[in-house]
């Protein structure tokens, strides 16, 4: 369908203003509440249980959180966890630190995003 | 609560033990017999298998010492301290049917924490009453169900998706009953859990 010159303008300009638009801000909020349902049979943010501690892990290095017994992949790796990293983790843990025990995925990027920024808020940053 | 659950048969699984693999472990392995050789040849995907069952072997065990802290805390009142030990009997049995598994893929299970380890990371002492014992216990079940639910995609073998799958409703079904009993509404949505 070919648009007539005007409404093809505005149609362009609509495009140009939604490429534009900042992506929607990640909600911490909801970030707890899946950090609780989906994390929380593994971690807790203050206790090493099947995983490690997780509060202040924002910043923090892969396998440094103390006294918690990392696989040889993640205490070797130098990966410093942030919004790429943990995105690429949650994404697929075995692409980013192959060898690592997590393997947990997080299908959808939104929610992704919200649990790193719960993350960063637990973790001061 | 009892109404949910015909507690006769805990009789059943009781005498059927502990020490010896369970029928419902050897039923879930049954599915998995050929991986192990069909498997020989790609060591990377069995060793992240492996990894993968070993993490939920952790989880197990800590599900496993979570019940004995429930059950002995002196909290729990029949018939809740019944089905209490129902649960943990379900995840005694996930651990024997995860341990045979990872042990018949040439793994080395990991081993179980001390009960006492678990309750200091699971906060145990801030448990005054049943109420905390069946939230603590709703929120790892719950825990446990996404658990199994956010790995299915990691697994090399497909076979041990469908079991990770399976483990999952069982942990969703402990879960239901134990929202029942704190009287909790149910999800008003459709596919409440992964999500």
């Amino acid at each position: 369908m070919r648009l007539p010159a005007r409404p093809r303008v505005l149609a362009l300009a609509v495009l140009a203003l939604a490429a534009a638009a900042p992506a929607a801000a990640a909600d911490a909020a909801h970030g707890q509440e899946l950090y609780e349902s989906r994390c929380g049979g593994c971690h807790s943010l203050d206790a090493n249980r099947v995983g490690p501690a997780h509060r202040g892990v924002y910043g923090r290095k892969a396998g440094s959180a103390a006294n918690f017994n990392y696989s040889t992949a993640v205490k070797g790796s130098t990966v410093v966890w942030e919004e790429k990293t943990l995105d690429a983790w949650l994404t697929n843990p075995q692409a980013l630190i192959p060898g690592q025990r997590m393997n947990f995925r997080v299908a959808l990027p939104a929610d992704r995003a919200d649990i790193i920024a719960y993350l960063r808020q637990q973790s001061g940053k | 609560m009892t109404q949910l659950i015909d507690l006769r048969r805990r009789g059943l699984l009781r005498g059927s033990g502990i020490t010896v693999l369970s029928a419902s472990a050897v039923a879930l392995l049954a599915g998995c017999e050929k991986m192990a050789s069909a498997q020989a040849s790609n060591g990377a995907s069995v060793a992240n298998d492996v990894g993968i069952l070993n993490t939920a072997l952790a989880l197990e065990n800590e599900a496993i010492s979570a019940y004995q802290l429930g059950a002995q805390s002196g909290l729990l009142q029949k018939p809740v301290l019944e089905v209490a030990v129902l649960f943990q009997t379900h995840h005694k049995e996930h651990r024997d049917a995860l341990i045979a598994t990872i042990r018949k893929l040439g793994g080395t299970p990991v081993p179980a924490k001390s009960d006492a380890e678990v309750a200091q990371a699971l906060n145990a002492a801030s448990l005054k009453n049943q109420t905390d014992v069946l939230r603590l216990a709703q929120r790892l079940e719950k825990g446990a169900a996404n658990a199994y639910i956010g790995v299915i995609p990691s697994f090399g073998d497909r076979n041990l998706a469908q079991v990770s799958a399976r483990l999952a409703a069982d942990e969703a079904m402990h879960w239901t009953v134990l929202t029942q009993a704190l009287k909790d509404p149910l999800p008003a949505k459709a596919l409440s859990f992964g999500a």
